[in-house]
Order: structure tokens, then C-alpha cells, then sequence
């Protein structure tokens, strides 16, 4: 049973307090797609066996989706970040990369991303 | 002395207090033993060492083993309620008045039917049962499966409820150490004056484990540290606290007894601590193994390491005539302490052929017999050990001498528990110099910061003689021995026990080896090997040694089974605990519902709430009640409870724009004051949920989801606004319990809430799909002109405290015109008589609503919203998709729900293929017949057309094809 820190609350979150999400970070694919963007879109996932990107939702707690970085192998947790963001904050990508110095980020790490939700979501 | 058995020792005993004599029942029989006996000591000492008889060949069997690894003297324990099947006598502490009884075995333990399977054991050989009821198939269930299931299992299951009280506990620890022997004391000590926050848990009520038994100064070395632990602050010791499993990121799952078999004692019986462990330290020690000789399951004949317990801890000696085998020097302990309690040691049997070890030399110092290079060709005696036949280790069993005796001590050497280690990752390494598995610290298993979350420490670590600790001395190598004599014939193999419970030896094991089962997981589940209660505590190692030897490879090669929690059985009551009956799931009321039950409703679940199915008068039957409450509905007017019903407010500049893009209609356009109806689906494009949206303001929106939905509805809102668009300026708040809702329907709903007074609900001040903001009674309110039944019908909402008084009012007001409150199940059949479909009668997950003809519901003009690309699919457009329709059964039965419509021709599988089933069907009191809808394929264009449904034995039902809408197809009823 896993604990996640919830990056909103503060919370050491356990697993049973949370909503699993499945695969973080996917870009949707709407009307106008090709059916392979689609359909990669809706089931294709990596499901790798060491770094995974996921969602969580604090469920019993403060509601809010964040995401986690984990290794599925070791249950090795990276880190928690906020849900308002298109890929892996540099943070995290330094805190796999300390561990795993030969990973590399199939995204723009070095792209600014924001770190927290635009004014109008959070209160 | 001989009070408590005639094999009680004169002295001796480290754990018994001679002055505190218990009585207790076995079997009906009348026995004492002393306090600080264990159920299997005392029962020793009586001179009962038949405890039961095994699973599948009903052996008389006597405990093997001193502790929690006991496969064989399993008992029945307690009455009525607090019958518990299965108790291992060995870690049973006994308690004066306690009723214990023997297993699987009938009439009687000493004459039991079942043993004639003994008897039988050439023919009930592994997978005997997938042999031989294969053939003739309707045979398996009704002939053998009956008869197998009723003299399968081992103890019978209690038919009364628990009456003892559980309770769980949670707690956050730095080190939690598990053993309380001499490696997990020290342990403990050394993260305590570190300064940690520290948790010793022993299984046992003792600590020091084997250390006081096994080595001279052992107790002293326990004492010492144990009055150092006492004095930290920071260290927590808890006895009689066994650790059942360790799971991800620390999990440590611990159950404390507190009053097992003490049932006065006024506090709950047992507590699970659900501890969060920054790190375990496992020091679990290590098990003796068994030897695999013929006859080595008789009673009698137990590990070395246990005899050594009873005569030491307990004063008991399980036989006067004492013939130890092993393979190791270990073993020479127990001649030693035999020898000192005044028992005669016939002789040591050494497979080794030499044994030239400090203890072996203690042992010839004393002048007993050392047979080394020897073996046990067989065992005479069935109930009991009479004598042990002996011959040489590296033969095939040629009989060189038979010694009398009534005690065989024997140990094929010692494995680490490695199960915590396990659990959770942590991977073994195969010694060889050791001939055991133990753990690989470089490859431990992980917690949340990617480190070790765990270590191991003293012989669980493999450091089986914890010299450093113990003071001990060295010992020679032990020679692995997995069949003994080495070339033993194939029918002594017949008589080898591997694993005692389920009645698995060396020949099955082979059997299955041959027969082509390689991998050792499925030889465990071919044989049953490791299957039974202990779960191959005792059997494990020894197990796969043999298959590894069968299929000519290393031990390694063919590796462990898979280590899972827990490794004692917990209790249901101690995984329950507090939540059970009402506290298992709290129930979701309306404010109404002390109304409803104090009318007699039958309740029924939706979601965590109970809502009323009906309101049944006097002997009325439901069925009877349902149609009653509808034709009162429609002739006059009903109440419906519909405070249940989803509320979640959406507000915000962007809110329309949202719905937009939740519902597959268009929300943004509907006017303030007015209600619409949507359908809401997932990104797959399939229905999820449905409801009524109202606009409240310019900015605000009050979305109704159905009973189930609101929490999952409001969750799918917050997963789109918080991970797609989280630019968008939307809040939303699920409202649903901050009002009570009342359906008030029928053709004098209005008359019925103009006397309340209060707001202007005519026709044209409040038209069908619109709603208003008022007083009704006093009470402020909502009304919405919104219809689920088809008749006229408000929809009164007011502040949750106030629903009771709305509702009373109500039926106060029209008692003249027999206003009637009406359930659920009155509820869907006007709803299915008017056509409307019920979100998971309709829907099942895989249905869009293209399928329900309710193209209608989904905006034209829209570039997007949820599901929409996935309702472009190939598989979704495909015209042979089943589709609604309404059917009419022809021979005025109702159908039954969920059957299917079969088609022409065969499937791959020889069955009849389908068209079509039926998702809603109802006897009508409206219109006084059955009705019906379903999905059928090419449903709308197939008008007329009859279907078949077969269904069972029965003849087949058979159904018109007809329009969906029975009742009202105009819809003027509504709209008055």
C-alpha cells in the first residue's frame, strides 16, 4: 500500500485515501483526429516496468488530481507534483536522474512549464 | 506431579508454573496442565500425542513441531460462537476450562472411517482427482463433486457469529523489529540507542527465543538485554504480537492478541496494528527441517528442536525411548537434553560419516551410540512409535538393526523465515555450504525513497548459529539429505512425508515431475504441496530439493515458491474489526426517511443510500403496493423522495463553455429559468450518466446526475477541469445532501401545492421545463417543472432541515385527495411505460446513445465534447448495432429481465447466436400488461416483427417488436 505526498495539502496521503488515475501527461485526441491518434490516445499506454508518470486523485482528502512520478519496480517515488502542467516538472527530472543518471525525458524538460494552476482554479 | 499427565518430568519446565494447575477438555475427556503450557504441551503430558489425523489419507498424527510452523495438531477450539477450527495446539496458550476437540476424523481420532483412504493410497496418488472425475461429465456435479466437497476441508466451519470484539490501531515507527529472540533483542537495542522511536513485536508470550534452550548462558544473555530495553523510553516491546506481512512503502500488517480463549477478560480479543515503518528489521529466525525417511509422519516422531522445547520449556517428555536422526550437529542438543532430564537416548542416527563436532563428542562423552553414515529404513508402529528400523544411508534401506523406541527426534537442518523479507521483493540466495535459501541483502526490497525498507538480522539472515550473540561454538557442516537412505526403493518414497497436512511425499512429488510439471509453482498446485494451513513451512525446502533431484538440476534452478502474507492465519474478526453490521458501511439517509420507515417502506440500496422501494398497506404484497402507488399517481397525485438525486452547481465564466463539453447536448444556451435535459458520456463515447440541467444564473448551472452518479459525476467534472483545461474559470460543488428534493406528481400535483401556497405554479407562470424560485409552505424553495413519470409533476426542492416539514405538509394537505407516497419501483414502471430510458437498465457501460435513438440529445452544432470522436468509430457508426426498442410479449407473460433474443444459425461454440435482449420489463398497471424495452439489432427498422427468447426449461417467451413509448405517446399529460 502505497503513500503519495499530496503536493496541494501536504498530506502524506495513503493509498487507500486516493483515486487512481492511470498514465499521466496524455495529450487528448478529439474530432478531427486519425483513428491510430485516437485510439493511441485512448488505450495505447506504456505501462513500463521502472519510471511511470501517473495520476492521483486525493479523494478522501482535499479532492484535488496531482501527479506522481514512481518507479514501478522499486515503488521508488520520485515525486508529487501538481496536475496544471503538460509534462515532468525539471525537478522531478532531476530526481529520477539522480537515481537514474542514464534516463533521459522523451519531452522538452528544459520547456517552462507552469508550476501551478493559472489564477481561476485554485482558490 | 502426575496431576498434569503422566509425561510430565519431575523438573524442569522454563515456562510452566507447576502451582497454577489448568483443567481442560479433549475430545470430551477431562485433562489438566499448568499455566504457562501450551495446548500441545499439556495435551504431551497426558500422554495424548495423537492430536488428529491428516487431510486426504486420515493419518493419526501428533504435532511435529514446537511453534507456528505445526502442520499436524490442529484442533477445534472453544464453542458456539467462539468455535474456531483449525488452532494450532503449538502456539495455543492453554487457558483453564478450555474445550478443544480433534479434526477430520469420525466416528472417533482412534477409529476413524476415513482412514480407509489409507489404505487406498496407491490409487490416490497427485492429481488423482483431476484423473479420474473427468468422465461422464454431468457425473462431477452431481455424483462426485457432493461427495468430495462434504469430506473436504479439515476443521468445520462455526455457524454462530463472533460474539468477541476486534479492533485496529495504527501507528508510525521508526524500526519495527520482528522476533524477539537474541538477534532481534540486540537489534532493537541498537536502534534504540540510536535514539529511534523502536517496536519489538514477538510471536510468542516469550522472549529470547531458542537462546535460553539451546545455549548455557543463554537466559542470562536474554535478561540483560531485555532490562536495557525496559529502561528505553523510546522501545516499545510487544509479546504475543505476531507480524503477518509486509507490504509497499513499509506496511507493516501486525496482529496483537490480547484476549484469545479468555472471552471474560472485557477487552477486545485481538488488535491489528497497521503500522507505517520507516524500516523492518526481520530477525524471524530459521526452522527446522524435516527428514524424508519412510514412516517419518507417525506420532512419535517430531523435529529434533521440538523435542528439545518440551523437555526444556515445558517438563514434558513426549517418549521415555529416545532415537535421534540427523544430518547436522545441531541435532546433538536434543540427546544432550534428553539425556539430562533422565530419558533414555536409544541412539544417534548420522547420515554424516563422520561426526567429530564438539557436540557429538559431548554426546559420546555420555556414552550413547553414534550410528553414523546411518539411516532410518522404516518405522514400526501406526497410532505410536514402537520401534526404528535402521540401515545404512548410502543403501536402499537394508535393514541392519531395530532398536525399540517411542520418540523419533529428527533434523534435516534449518531454514531461514524469510517470509517478511519476501513479502514485498526481497529476493534469496541458494547456499550450498548452508543448504538453505537466505536472503540477498544487495537486493532488498524498496520503499518509498527507493532504499531498503527492511534487513534482515541473526539466523533468518543465515546466520543460523548467531555466534557473535549466542556465545556458541562451531559447528561442523551439516550433509544435505533430501530422501533417506540415499537410494531408498520407490515404495519406501510411498511413505516419505514432504508435506504432512495435505499428505504430499517424495513419490507424489516425483509423480509430478515426471508427468512434466517443471516448474515448481505448478508442482505446488498439481501435488498441493505448501497448500495446507502451515503453508509449507515445514515442507517448502524440502519439496523442491526433491523435484530439483527429479528433474536433475540445482536447487536454485528450480527456486521457491512465492512468499505471501500472511504467514500465520488472521482472523476475519481482527481484518473486520469495528466495521461490521451497521458500522460496515454507514448508510446514506433523507431527511424523510424516519417518514418512510415509520410507514412500513421497503427499502432497497442505491448506491450508499437506501431509498424506498414501495409502501406496502397492511398484508399487501409488493407487487401489490407498486401497483397500487402508480395508479394512484396517475389517477390523482403520489410523493416520490427524490432528495437522493445528484446536485453538483457549476459556476463560473466558463461554465457553459464546460458543459458544453461534458454533455452531448448544448447547455450554454439554455436560458436562465429553464431546465434541460442531458446525457453525459465518457471519452470511449459510452452513456455514463444522465439528469436535468437548470440555469440558475448567468453563471451558474445546477446539474442533476442520477442517485449513484452525483459523487462519481462530480469527480469526472474536477478530472476535466483539473487536468485538460485548468485554465478555464469553473468552480463546482457537489450540493446533493444540502437539499431535500420532493417529486410531487400526478394530475393534482398542482392543485395539491397551490393549497400549500405560497408561489404562482400555473401552467403559464411555471411551463413544463422551467423552473422557479419561491416559497411553497413557508418553506423556500425551488420548483422545477421536470417529469419522470410522464404525468404533470414539480419537482419541489427546499434546505435539507426542512424537508420533513414539506413532505408532512404535503400529505396533510391532500389527504382528501389520496395523495399517495410511492417508491422506486413505482418510479421505473412509469418511466418504462413512458419510454424513458434508466441509466444501467438501458446502459451497461458499452451502450452510446445513438443506440437508445436519442440523437436527439446530441448537439450538431457542437466541434466537440466528451466521447464525441469516440461515437465516430467504426464499431459505433456500424448500422448492426442493437438498438432500443419496446416489446410486447404475445402471450401475456412478462418477460424476464436480461434475456436474450436468439437468432438463426450457431456461433463458433455451437451456441445459438443472438439479435437482441431486454434491458427493462415490467408488469403495467396502467394499462393492465406486460411491457418491455430492449436492444435488438436493426431494432427501429423491424416494427412488428416477433422475437424468441428461450429461457430455461420453460417454453420460449415471444415478443412483438413495437415503439419504445406505451403510454401517453403525445405527451399532453406532462404538459398540462
Amino acid at each position: 500500500m502505497l503513500t503519495l505526498t499530496c503536493p496541494y495539502c501536504g498530506i502524506a496521503a495513503e493509498e487507500t485515501e486516493l483515486q487512481p488515475g492511470g498514465e499521466a501527461h496524455l495529450k487528448r485526441f478529439g474530432p478531427g483526429s486519425s483513428d491510430a491518434e485516437f485510439e493511441a490516445y485512448l488505450f495505447a499506454r506504456r505501462n513500463p516496468k521502472g519510471v511511470h508518470f501517473e495520476r492521483w486523485r486525493h479523494a478522501y482528502g482535499c479532492g484535488k488530481w496531482f501527479m506522481a512520478a514512481r518507479d514501478t519496480a522499486t515503488l521508488q517515488v520520485y515525486g508529487t507534483y501538481k496536475a496544471q502542467t503538460p509534462f515532468p516538472t525539471p525537478e522531478i527530472v532531476a530526481a529520477i536522474q539522480h537515481r537514474h543518471p542514464q534516463w533521459r525525458p522523451d519531452f522538452d524538460a528544459t520547456s517552462p512549464t507552469p508550476t501551478s494552476a493559472p489564477e481561476g482554479l485554485t482558490q | 506431579m502426575t496431576q498434569t499427565g503422566p509425561f510430565r518430568l519431575p523438573r524442569g519446565g522454563r515456562l510452566i508454573d507447576r502451582a497454577y494447575q489448568l483443567p481442560f477438555r479433549f475430545d470430551g475427556r477431562q485433562m489438566r496442565g499448568v499455566a504457562g503450557d501450551t495446548l500441545a504441551s499439556a495435551l504431551l503430558a497426558n500422554g495424548q500425542l495423537m492430536m488428529g489425523r491428516s487431510f486426504k489419507y486420515h493419518r493419526p498424527r501428533g504435532p511435529i513441531a514446537s511453534g507456528a510452523e505445526e502442520p499436524n495438531a490442529l484442533l477445534g477450539l472453544g464453542q458456539g460462537g467462539r468455535f474456531e477450527p483449525n488452532q494450532r495446539a503449538t502456539t495455543t496458550p492453554l487457558v483453564g476450562g478450555m474445550v478443544t476437540a480433534s479434526q477430520n476424523a469420525w466416528p472417533s481420532l482412534n477409529a476413524d472411517i476415513g482412514a480407509v483412504n489409507n489404505w487406498l493410497y496407491r490409487f490416490f496418488p497427485a492429481g488423482f482427482y483431476y484423473k479420474t472425475f473427468m468422465h461422464p461429465r454431468p457425473f462431477w456435479k452431481h455424483v462426485f463433486e457432493p461427495i468430495i466437497r462434504r469430506s473436504a476441508g479439515l476443521g468445520k466451519a462455526p455457524t454462530e457469529a463472533d460474539p468477541d470484539k476486534y479492533e485496529q490501531a495504527y501507528a508510525h515507527v521508526d524500526v519495527v523489529v520482528v522476533g524477539g529472540g537474541i538477534a532481534g533483542l540486540t537489534a532493537a537495542r541498537d536502534a534504540g540507542r540510536d535514539g529511534k522511536s523502536v517496536w519489538l513485536v514477538e510471536q510468542t508470550p516469550h522472549f529470547g527465543g531458542r537462546t535460553p534452550t539451546d545455549h548455557a548462558d543463554g537466559q542470562s544473555r536474554v535478561d540483560a538485554l531485555l532490562a536495557e530495553l525496559r529502561g528505553m523510553e523510546n522501545v516499545t516491546l510487544r509479546r504475543a504480537t505476531q507480524a503477518t506481512g509486509l507490504y509497499d512503502h513499509g506496511y507493516l500488517l501486525v496482529r496483537e492478541s490480547l484476549a484469545d480463549h479468555d472471552p471474560n477478560a472485557g477487552i477486545p480479543r485481538q488488535r491489528l496494528w497497521r503500522i507505517r515503518a520507516g524500516h523492518v528489521v526481520v530477525a524471524t529466525g530459521a526452522l527446522e527441517r524435516p527428514l524424508s525417511f519412510a514412516g517419518n509422519d507417525v506420532p512419535g516422531v517430531m523435529l529434533a528442536s521440538a523435542l528439545r522445547d518440551y523437555i526444556d520449556l515445558y517438563g514434558v517428555a513426549p517418549g521415555r525411548r529416545i532415537v535421534v536422526v540427523t544430518n547436522n550437529d545441531d541435532a546433538y542438543r536434543t540427546a544432550l537434553a534428553a539425556l539430562d532430564a533422565g530419558l533414555k537416548v536409544v541412539a544417534v542416527i548420522d547420515a554424516r560419516s563422520t561426526a567429530d563436532g564438539a557436540l557429538p563428542a559431548a554426546v559420546r562423552a555420555r556414552g550413547l551410540r553414534v550410528l553414523t553414515g546411518s539411516a532410518i529404513a522404516g518405522i514400526k508402529g501406526g497410532h505410536a512409535v514402537e520401534a526404528v528400523k535402521i540401515c545404512a544411508h548410502s543403501g536402499s534401506g537394508q535393514v541392519t538393526e531395530t532398536v525399540d523406541a517411542d520418540c523419533v527426534a529428527m533434523s534435516g537442518g534449518w531454514s531461514p523465515v524469510v517470509h517478511l523479507w519476501s513479502h514485498c521483493g526481497g529476493k534469496l540466495n541458494w547456499s550450498d555450504a548452508q543448504t538453505m535459501f537466505a536472503p540477498d541483502p544487495s537486493r532488498p526490497p524498496t520503499g518509498a525513497d527507493g532504499n531498503a525498507m527492511a534487513s534482515c538480522a541473526g539466523a533468518a539472515a543465515g546466520d543460523l548459529l548467531a555466534a557473535e550473540l549466542t556465545g556458541a561454538q562451531a559447528e561442523s557442516a551439516l550433509m544435505p539429505v533430501w530422501v533417506m537412505p540415499a537410494h531408498a526403493t520407490r515404495k519406501m518414497k510411498f511413505k516419505m512425508w514432504l508435506d504432512f497436512q495435505n499428505d504430499v511425499k517424495v513419490s507424489d512429488v516425483e509423480l509430478a515431475a515426471q508427468e512434466g510439471y517443471h516448474s515448481v509453482e505448478h508442482t505446488k498446485r498439481y501435488t498441493t504441496l505448501g497448500m495446507a494451513t502451515d503453508q509449507g513451512k515445514v515442507s517448502n525446502i524440502n519439496g523442491l530439493a526433491v523435484l530439483s533431484k527429479a528433474l536433475n538440476q540445482p536447487i536454485p534452478a528450480t527456486g521457491t515458491t512465492t512468499f505471501r502474507p500472511p504467514y500465520t492465519p488472521l482472523t476475519l474478526g481482527a481484518i473486520a474489526a469495528e466495521a461490521r453490521g451497521e458500522t460496515f458501511l454507514p448508510l446514506r439517509k433523507t431527511p424523510m426517511h424516519g417518514w418512510h420507515e415509520a410507514q412500513g417502506a421497503f427499502f432497497e440500496p442505491v448506491g450508499h443510500w437506501r431509498r424506498p422501494y414501495c409502501y406496502p398497506k397492511g398484508g399487501e404484497s409488493h407487487g401489490d403496493a407498486v401497483a397500487r402507488e402508480i395508479r394512484a399517481v396517475r389517477a390523482s397525485v403520489g410523493t416520490l423522495d427524490a432528495s437522493t438525486l445528484g446536485k453538483i452547481i457549476v459556476k463560473g465564466p466558463d461554465a457553459g463553455k464546460f458543459l458544453d463539453m461534458m454533455y452531448t447536448g448544448m447547455m450554454s444556451s439554455l436560458p436562465i429559468g429553464k431546465c434541460r435535459y442531458g446525457l453525459i458520456c465518457n471519452e470511449n463515447g459510452f452513456l455514463i450518466d444522465d439528469g436535468v440541467a437548470a440555469r440558475l444564473s448567468d453563471d451558474t448551472w445546477l446539474v442533476h446526475t442520477t442517485t449513484g452518479g452525483a459523487e462519481r459525476m462530480h469527480g469526472h467534472f474536477e478530472d476535466w477541469l483539473q487536468c485538460e483545461w485548468w485554465d478555464w474559470k469553473v468552480w463546482t460543488a457537489n450540493v446533493t445532501e444540502q437539499w431535500a428534493q420532493v417529486a410531487v406528481v400526478g394530475p393534482k400535483a398542482r392543485m395539491l401545492l397551490e393549497r400549500l401556497g405560497g408561489m404562482d405554479l400555473s401552467a403559464e407562470a411555471l411551463p413544463f421545463m422551467g423552473w422557479a424560485e419561491g416559497q411553497v409552505a413557508g418553506i423556500p424553495a425551488r420548483v422545477y417543472r421536470i417529469s419522470f413519470s410522464g404525468e404533470l409533476s414539480f419537482e419541489v426542492a427546499v434546505p435539507a432541515n426542512r424537508g420533513l416539514e414539506l413532505w408532512e405538509k404535503l400529505h396533510e394537505a391532500g389527504r382528501d385527495l389520496d395523495v399517495t407516497p410511492y417508491g422506486t419501483e413505482a418510479m421505473h414502471v412509469m418511466r418504462a411505460e413512458k419510454g424513458f430510458i434508466m441509466i444501467g437498465d438501458e446502459t451497461d457501460g458499452t451502450v452510446i446513445p445513438q443506440d437508445l435513438g436519442m440523437s436527439w440529445a446530441i448537439s450538431k452544432k457542437k466541434s466537440d465534447y466528451i466521447g464525441k470522436r469516440a461515437q465516430e468509430r467504426s464499431h459505433m457508426t456500424d448500422p448492426g448495432r442493437w438498438k432500443l426498442v419496446g416489446l410486447e410479449s404475445l402471450d401475456g407473460r412478462v418477460l424476464p429481465d436480461g434475456v436474450y433474443a436468439v437468432d438463426e444459425g450457431v456461433n463458433a461454440n455451437g451456441q445459438r447466436k443472438v439479435q437482441g435482449r431486454v434491458t427493462s420489463t415490467y408488469l403495467s398497471p396502467t394499462l393492465d400488461r406486460p411491457i418491455a424495452m430492449g436492444l435488438v439489432r436493426h431494432g427501429p427498422q423491424r416494427m412488428g416483427e416477433v422475437l424468441e427468447f428461450p429461457a430455461g426449461g420453460q417454453d420460449s417467451y415471444k415478443a412483438r417488436i413495437v415503439d419504445p413509448v406505451f403510454y401517453d405517446k403525445e405527451g399532453s399529460r406532462a404538459n398540462g
